[in-house]
Parts: structure tokens; C-alpha cells; sequence
């Protein structure tokens, strides 16, 4: 009972995505409509947040999973874009690094600015 | 046996959770961060589907009822999000502008590599959104035309690369705040940067976790806007 309950919630939320994503003609996916409305939900606690943690908790638990058939799909796709594997693996490995060093460093340098100015006025 | 498969729908969904039990099992006992059960699963999956001359159709006639729980997934991260909202309002500028520098950078490199190799359109709309959490990048690619197996294998592989570098890159930048190293773990290297990100530290963990879905936010709005100027001739 409890978990059809939370399940229920979690469906009806993707389904709200679904009918957004449908109407407004924006490219932003299905989940990210739901997920939206579900953390205003809960932040205006239309949803108390025991209403759907188990459930929720434990679908995100074995997330990886449900990318497997997705992931299994680079078989047709290898195939089909050969040449440019090697590009690809080059790109995704500079631009990891490059996106890692970013952040860190902005959010660093932000955060220790913040830091001097709150001593600075005490 | 071709026949016989396509007309069972339950091949590709049982083949998907033994093999998937199968590299969690691999994982707990060889803690290696290389093997992600992820990568692990389709390598193996892959290969059996090549040795038996499968092909993929076949397969995803019964794997994509597992597919289908990666909307519903993707909202429930809602929650975590949530829980963390405390967090995220103590540090919000440090915490936005650091996310933000992160999502231009990626897209930057992206966009002047993909035209440096002379890549088709098609890919670099698959990899703008590598750097986010493999739900949310999945179903952006979907919605910019893209090739979604090509950002599930970039997004993989960001997330293996992230998390095996993080620590070396944090000592040679001097990147030493708690929360700016948890920060560049989420938004570079999503889900896999953040179990790096928990070895380091408690503060690191949750702040790698909030920027996952941050960055998976902020890029479901940039990387439209960069497709369109970019990718779309």
C-alpha cells in the first residue's frame, strides 16, 4: 500500500512532465519538468517528503541499470561512426579535465572572496 | 535461435539484471573505480550479443521495459536536491558560479573540438550534455536531435576519467576547498565523480551530489541555445 502509494506519486509527476513536454515547445526532457514540479512540491510541501523517499531512494539505488539498454545501443552506433571514435574519446577526455580544473578553481576562488569579506566585516 | 529470441520478451530484460548483478558483484569484490558496473555490463552484454550474432533489436525487445524507468528515475532526483537545499542556499553564488564556469567551459571545448576534427553536427549535439548525470543527458539528447548511445558512451567515459583524476588534479591546481573539490567532482564527472568525491570527504560527497543535478539543470537551458547557434546549419 505505502509503496503503490509512492510509486503512484513518482508516476503521476512523469506524467505531468509528459503532458509540459508535449504542449511546451521548448527541448527540455520529460524528467526535468517532473523533477522540477516534484522538488516544488515538496518544498511547498504539497508532498511531505515520507511520501515518496523509500520508493524514491531505492530507484535511485540501482539508477544504473535502467541506462544499460541505452548504453548497449553504441553496438549499432560503433558500427555506424567508426572514424569518429577516436575524435570522440579525445574530446570527452580534454574536455572532463578541462570542465574539472574550471570549476574548481572559480568555485574556489568565489568562495574564498566570501570568506575575506565576512571577516573583513566583523 | 534468432527466432526463438525475437519472440521471447524476456531475453534482453533477464540477460540485463544477471549481467548487471553480476559486475556489481565484480565491483564489491575487486573495489576498483575502473570497474564501473555500467561499463562493465554493456561490455559484456555487447560482447554476447557479437558472439551470438544478436542484434540489437533483438535484445532491446525485452530491454526496454528497463529503459522505460529512467524517466520516473530522473524524477525522483527531486529528493535528493531537497534534502540538500540547506546546503545549497549557504554557498549559493560560490556554488552557481563555479557550476556556471564549469557548463561554458565544457560547451566551449565541445563546440571548438567537434570543428578542430570536422566532425558532423549530429555528434556534437550527442556530446554537449556528456559532463551531467546520464538520465538528464539522455533525454536532452533525445529532445536536440542527437545520438543517445553516443552521450551514454561519453558520459561513461567522463565519469570513469573524472573520477580517476580528481584527486591528482586538485593537488597539482591546489584546489584545496572542501566544497569547490566536491563541486568540480559533480559537474565534470556526474554520479562516478561523486563516489570520488565521497572518498575525499563528507562535504565533498554532498556537494558533488547537489552539483550533479545543478549541472544537469543549467545544462537542460544552455545547451539548447549552444546547439542551436552551433550544430544546427
Amino acid at each position: 500500500m505505502k509503496y503503490v502509494k509512492q510509486l503512484m506519486i513518482i508516476l503521476i509527476f512523469s506524467f505531468i512532465g509528459d503532458i509540459l513536454n508535449h504542449i511546451i515547445p521548448l527541448p527540455i526532457p520529460v524528467s526535468i519538468y517532473g523533477m522540477v514540479f516534484l522538488f516544488i512540491a515538496l518544498l511547498t510541501r504539497i508532498i511531505k517528503l515520507d511520501q515518496v523517499e523509500t520508493t524514491a531512494e531505492f530507484l535511485l539505488s540501482i539508477m544504473l541499470i535502467f541506462f544499460v539498454p541505452a548504453s548497449v545501443g553504441i553496438i549499432d552506433t560503433f558500427f555506424a561512426y567508426k572514424s569518429s571514435m577516436l575524435p570522440i574519446i579525445i574530446i570527452v577526455i580534454i574536455s572532463t579535465i578541462i570542465v574539472m580544473i574550471t570549476t574548481g578553481l572559480v568555485s574556489q576562488f568565489i568562495i574564498k572572496l566570501r570568506n575575506k569579506k565576512e571577516r573583513g566585516a566583523k | 535461435m534468432q527466432d526463438f529470441l525475437q519472440q521471447t520478451s524476456y531475453f534482453g530484460f533477464v540477460i540485463t539484471i544477471v549481467i548487471y548483478y553480476l559486475s556489481l558483484y565484480i565491483k564489491n569484490k575487486t573495489k576498483l573505480s575502473i570497474l564501473n558496473p555500467l561499463l562493465v555490463t554493456t561490455i559484456i552484454i555487447v560482447a554476447i550479443l557479437l558472439v551470438f550474432n544478436i542484434n540489437y533489436e533483438t535484445y532491446n525487445i525485452g530491454a526496454k521495459y528497463i529503459s522505460y524507468f529512467l524517466t520516473p528515475t530522473t524524477v525522483c532526483l527531486a529528493i535528493p536536491l531537497y534534502k540538500q537545499i540547506k546546503i545549497l542556499k549557504k554557498n549559493v553564488i560560490g556554488i552557481l558560479s563555479g557550476i556556471l564556469a564549469g557548463i561554458i567551459a565544457n560547451a566551449t571545448v565541445i563546440v571548438l573540438l567537434t570543428k578542430i576534427f570536422k566532425m558532423n553536427n549530429e555528434l556534437g549535439t550527442s556530446l554537449l550534455s556528456k559532463s551531467i548525470t546520464a538520465p538528464i543527458a539522455i533525454g536532452l539528447t533525445d529532445e536536440l536531435g542527437g545520438i543517445s548511445s553516443i552521450t551514454v558512451f561519453a558520459v561513461i567515459l567522463s565519469g570513469i576519467i573524472g573520477a580517476a583524476i580528481a584527486p591528482t588534479i586538485f593537488k597539482l591546481l591546489h584546489i584545496k576547498d572542501e566544497t569547490a573539490q566536491g563541486l568540480a567532482c559533480g559537474t565534470s564527472a556526474h554520479g562516478s565523480g561523486t563516489t570520488t568525491a565521497l572518498e575525499l570527504g563528507e562535504i565533498q560527497g554532498a556537494m558533488s551530489g547537489l552539483a550533479i543535478i545543478v549541472t544537469g539543470l543549467i545544462t537542460t537551458i544552455i545547451a539548447p541555445i549552444v546547439n542551436h547557434i552551433f550544430f544546427i546549419v
